[in-house]
């Protein structure tokens, strides 16, 4: 089945008198790739389950070109679905839990044997067609999830914190297993993730979702590097954020005070209270020339090339920043940073 | 050093290893109340069924398969247990897969369904009777709407007895159903839907195959309740003829004839009939898939 556009259209959700999901817009091009990113209850699960049809929608629609589909049962809208749990029917061998699809649509036995056969070799899991799932191991039962929902060839993919049971060296392996079938098969998915770094990965493009409204909708590299508030910016790993005050702006920046400290950076807001965030990256110690703050050094995690510090300024506000440098707790530094990376939001 | 190395280790290791240890002591309680009270009366029932007044050792059950009175009870217990316990274990299913999610009036629905099984098979048999009798409440509104001229035949005979096991089993069986389907995963059907099955296929390839142990179970546990049927088939049943079952013959042996042997007999036979059914039945729940129902395997 060929699309051109999979668009939602104000979909909302409400379970009582709780909105999950309130009125989010969103045009998806064929082959794309988008990530719904957001912590728990941010509504990007509820999202999901309404476009594979598992939820009603509350308000809203969802067409497949001019095609309404918010309305029809999950059967009938041919998505795939890879669940968290990944959902392998236990009483199925690896073979018939990805030829289940197939099955259901009546596809004949010679076809859905050579799908499966083709299925399974993407994955590499051809010689353990035979295996129950629970003879399996977590990654492998993953693959056979993703098998299973990819078998059909559906319009759209859509993967439900697909990772998020593995073990961090596996889900590395995984990330990039499913970014390569993406780029073999050039299905079009929507990825639901709480995480960052498998999101900026995966996605050609992210949607921020907070408490169920759509913050940003850009590339990784927009959220990345310009995210459109202080909410998407902790979230994009800004972790310093400090309560400032604006003082004073001239065409493209800003000076703020606040916490102690005085810092210059990019922002288009008139004088008033405001956030600043800075990444643990961006600061360089011993760089006194610009933005520079004087901290007392509090801890030190070893991250192996990189110490990752936390720091406190004289005000007792927390810093965090990475060095090469070595560092001990009770150390004082001076660190700066550079203007262009200093964001400032509206509180 | 090396008579460290190579001495074995003490003897309440080697014995803690194989799962040995003064843990064990807590099943003492527990193996005296099954010895006393289960198995020695069962012994004891077997030797005496063997010890016949007259005749040799097997006089019992040679009278007991030669007189068509005493044989024919299998037949009319089992006439009886096998449908209420399949109404029973049916009856249960579609009732649980509509309960086990979150359904509004849950805990009423699932109150009213479960008072049966408290109030015990003569307060129901009881119930039977004088809402179901000739002059019961059912048949006087039938008779004055004019449905029915005569009274429905629904006490004091088959119908009765069957209509008090549903009553008392139904419940049990549900309640058993009910949580062996809670234990299912959700969002195996889920799957199965974005899969493109529909609710029929999802039942019938998802839901009830890993249902179908548990189903056995409930199955097992509902027919030996039915199949010892003794008091509704003496108060709502015609225990003469239509319902007179195994545990009634057992009983007329024992206390009215006062053969305490032909009752042991009886009441052996009983218990083979039942293990006959369990092991059929064990022995097709064997042919199942019984490993994990949740989604990771």
């Amino acid at each position: 089945m060929t699309f051109g556009q999979l668009r939602l259209d104000g979909v909302s959700r409400s379970f009582g008198t709780a909105n999950a999901l309130s009125g989010l817009d969103l045009a998806i091009a064929r082959g794309e790739f988008v990530a719904l990113l957001g912590p728990s209850g941010c509504g990007k699960s509820t999202a999901l389950n309404c476009l594979a049809g598992l939820l009603p929608l509350t308000a809203g629609s969802i067409w497949l070109d001019d095609t309404r589909i918010d309305g029809r049962p999950p059967e009938q809208r041919g998505f795939g679905m890879v669940f968290q749990n990944y959902a392998l029917f236990p009483h199925m061998s690896v073979r018939a839990n990805v030829g289940f699809g197939l099955k259901m649509r009546k596809v004949g036995r010679a076809e859905a044997r050579r799908r499966v056969d083709e299925a399974l070799r993407l994955v590499q899991l051809t010689e353990h067609a035979a295996k129950f799932p629970a003879q399996l191991s977590g990654g492998q039962q993953q693959r056979v999830a993703i098998a299973r929902a990819v078998v059909l060839e559906p319009p759209v993919v859509l993967m439900d914190e697909p990772l998020s049971n593995l073990d961090a060296k596996l889900r590395l392996e995984m990330r990039m297993e499913i970014r390569r079938l993406h780029q073999t098969l050039g299905l079009t998915t929507v990825y639901v993730t709480h995480d960052q770094e498998e999101a900026l990965s995966l996605a050609d493009r992210l949607v921020v979702l907070r408490e169920g409204a759509v913050q940003q909708v850009g590339t990784p590299e927009e959220v990345y590097a310009q995210p459109v508030n202080s909410y998407v910016a902790s979230f994009m790993g800004y972790r310093n954020l400090l309560d400032v005050t604006v003082t004073s702006t001239a065409a493209s920046s800003v000076t703020v005070e606040g916490a102690g400290v005085r810092l210059t950076g990019r922002g288009s807001l008139t004088e008033g209270p405001a956030k600043v965030a800075i990444r643990p990256e961006d600061f360089v110690v011993g760089d006194g020339t610009e933005n520079a703050l004087d901290v007392t050094v509090e801890i030190v995690e070893y991250h192996g090339r990189e110490l990752s510090v936390s720091a406190r300024l004289a005000t007792g506000v927390p810093v965090y920043f990475r060095t090469d440098k070595r560092l001990a707790p009770g150390d004082t530094v001076r660190i700066g940073v550079p203007a262009e990376r200093v964001l400032v939001f509206a509180p | 050093m090396t008579a460290v190395a190579t001495a074995r280790p003490a003897l309440r290791h080697r014995l803690a290893e194989r799962g040995i240890d003064r843990t064990l002591l807590l099943l003492v309680p527990g193996l005296l109340v099954v010895a006393c009270l289960f198995l020695y009366p069962f012994l004891y029932g077997l030797q005496l069924s063997f010890a016949p007044r007259k005749g040799g050792v097997f006089a019992n059950y040679a009278r007991f398969f030669g007189d068509p009175y005493l044989r024919n009870t299998i037949w009319t217990t089992l006439g009886i247990a096998l449908p209420a316990t399949f109404v029973n274990v049916l009856a249960s299913i579609p009732i649980a897969y509509v309960m086990r999610g979150r359904v509004r009036g849950k805990r009423l629905l699932t109150t009213i369904l479960v008072v049966p099984i408290t109030l015990g098979t003569v307060l129901t048999a009881q119930g039977l009777i004088m809402y179901g009798g000739p002059a019961g409440w059912l048949n006087k509104v039938l008779t004055v709407l004019g449905v029915t001229d005569q009274p429905l035949p629904l006490i004091h005979n088959y119908t009765g007895v069957l209509l008090s096991l549903v009553i008392t089993g139904f419940p049990f069986s549900f309640l058993l159903t009910l949580s062996y389907l809670s234990g299912i995963d959700p969002s195996l059907e889920k799957a199965a839907a974005t899969l493109g099955a529909n609710g029929v296929q999802r039942f019938r390839r998802i839901t009830l195959p890993l249902l179908a142990p548990g189903l056995a179970i409930t199955f097992c546990l509902s027919f030996v309740m039915a199949f010892s049927v003794f008091p509704s088939a003496q108060l709502v049943g015609d225990p003469a003829n239509e319902t007179r079952v195994i545990s009634i013959a057992a009983y007329h042996a024992a206390f009215e004839e006062y053969d305490y042997s032909m009752g042991s007999a009886v009441a052996m036979l009983m218990a083979v009939v039942m293990l006959i059914v369990i092991g059929l039945v064990m022995a097709w729940r064997g042919t199942l898939y019984r490993g994990a129902t949740g989604g990771k395997g």
